[in-house]
């Protein structure tokens, strides 16, 4: 029953937000400012876990496949796959649910109890059009630009990985990453990292904009963003998964 | 003109009042009077459609607030200005952007045009050497006044105070309550003061409503509640600290 109530709370909020899009002319300027806060300042965050992501699974690759007689430009093949179709998205969303989700819903949530919300509605502002449509555009415009990084970086500290280590040459990397190169699974993970955008900040603003409580029920909203903009962003990856591949 | 009329109000099956029915003048301050928790700022958040009645009406120069479109009851909201207890002041801009903020959406006023207006009511507050300052550099009073310089910049017709003195000093209180009546005069405001403070309501206040077991108990003006004998107003009355320590209210 509770989980009914609060999916009827979580529609109806994404309803306002539809309806209220045509009035987004308005307060334009604040999706510039979300979309700094959202893309550009997450920008480090996303080179570093490309980067490590890359790394390890060019590392544990080849720790795996060591004594198998396999050529080594399929260490290449695998870690560029996995991190185009897999890892760029989801890694990211996860880091991203922790970043963004977080700021979001504690923003929102700290200004709900602080009546700042009710200030907007009763200057004649609506809340909605002016806190949630800007956060959840920059959401799904600014994740599949993350994912390009996270991927480049990704690849890219696969490749430096190999060669530092001596478990793989550049050329062969390079050589098993465009062998078996499809199309496809980028714009796989670009659906992807669309729909995590579209979670996380939907999610976070829901908390963030309904908390009350004080301290304590911000604290709530943005423990309750994150985990489950984590929780959702596994669930929709296995549906995506199951539905397109 | 603000009638309420038979309004009635629960949260989760706990009545907070019953069949609450008053009118407000224009040019009169109210003071909506009761003990915390009586649902007064509950009564300020449906005057201007912030939450709903179960039943009952609020008229707002004659048009129903709550069955309004939610685009229609917007335009009559930027009718009020309201000081929240906290201020509310937005947190991430300077005391001036706060005070520019309803000019910045609502008008199309150029930049020295926005910068007079907010200077302008910067010095009604007598704020005027705080434009710069962050929020979080300001004081509870002066929270209050820029609160209250942000509530009078788009020129409402109406002014809901809720607590406007709660957590301040008596001396930073006293100058609110000459701003509110400062404010009523110069700008000939309708101004609705939630309180508790018998202090506030002796120096501002026109008329007065009384909230008390779950109903409007008392509804008259400051005379007539300076001579009433209403057991639990008299009694709400005598309990404020301001009538123990001196004479004024009799």
């Amino acid at each position: 029953m509770y989980a009914l109530k609060e999916l009827g709370k979580y529609t109806t909020l994404l309803y306002q937000a539809l309806r209220s899009s045509t009035e987004f002319g308005t307060y334009r300027k604040n999706l510039f400012h979300e979309l700094v806060k959202v893309g550009y300042d997450s920008v480090p965050i996303i080179i570093l876990v490309g980067i490590f992501t890359g790394s390890v699974m060019t590392l544990q690759s080849a720790y795996q496949l060591e004594f198998a007689f396999i050529p080594l430009s399929t260490i290449g093949a695998i870690v560029s796959e996995s991190i185009l179709i897999e890892l760029a998205a989801v890694i990211s969303g996860l880091v991203l649910a922790g970043k963004v989700g977080a700021r979001v819903a504690t923003e929102l949530g700290t200004m709900r109890v602080s009546e700042q919300i009710d200030a907007l509605e009763s200057m004649g502002f609506n809340s909605v059009s002016f806190l949630v449509v800007p956060r959840v555009l920059a959401g799904i415009l600014m994740f599949p630009v993350l994912y390009i990084v996270a991927s480049v970086f990704g690849i890219g500290g696969g490749l430096a990985a190999g060669y530092f280590s001596g478990s793989v040459p550049p050329a062969d990397f390079l050589k098993g990453a465009r062998m078996f190169f499809y199309p496809w699974n980028v714009v796989f993970g670009f659906l992807k990292s669309f729909v995590f955008g579209f979670i996380i900040t939907t999610v976070a603003c829901y908390k963030g904009y309904y908390a009350k409580g004080g301290a304590e029920g911000v604290g709530r909203a943005t423990t309750e963003a994150t985990v489950m903009g984590c929780i959702y962003i596994l669930l929709a990856d296995f549906i995506l998964a199951a539905l397109l591949l | 003109m603000i009638e309420i009329k038979n309004l009635t109000k629960s949260f989760n099956n706990n009545l907070v009042w019953e069949d609450v029915t008053f009118r407000i003048d224009d040019g009169d301050t109210i003071a909506v009077i009761g003990r915390s928790g009586c649902g007064k700022s509950v009564l300020l958040k449906h005057i201007n459609a912030l939450l709903y009645p179960d039943s009952g009406e609020v008229l707002i120069d004659g048009e129903n607030i709550h069955a309004l479109d939610y685009v229609s009851q917007r335009k009559l909201r930027q009718k009020f200005g309201i000081l929240f207890q906290g201020s509310a002041l937005f947190d991430s801009i300077n005391t001036f952007e706060n005070v520019a903020f309803p000019l910045r959406y609502f008008t199309k006023l150029s930049e020295s045009e926005i910068s007079d207006k907010v200077m302008q009511a910067l010095t009604y507050v007598n704020l005027e050497g705080a434009a710069k300052k962050e929020t979080s550099e300001l004081s509870g009073g002066m929270r209050k006044r820029v609160g209250l310089a942000r509530a009078i910049i788009l020129e409402p017709k109406y002014i809901m105070y809720d607590e406007p003195t709660s957590g301040l000093d008596p001396k930073t209180a006293d100058e609110i309550n000459e701003l509110i009546t400062a404010m009523a005069e110069r700008l000939n405001i309708t101004s609705i003061v939630i309180t508790h403070d018998m202090h506030s309501v002796l120096q501002v206040a026109d008329k007065v409503a009384f909230l008390d077991e779950k109903k409007l108990s008392w509804f008259g003006t400051l005379q007539e509640m300076k001579n009433s004998e209403h057991p639990r107003l008299v009694d709400f009355i005598t309990a404020s600290e301001y009538q123990i320590k001196s004479n004024q209210y009799t």
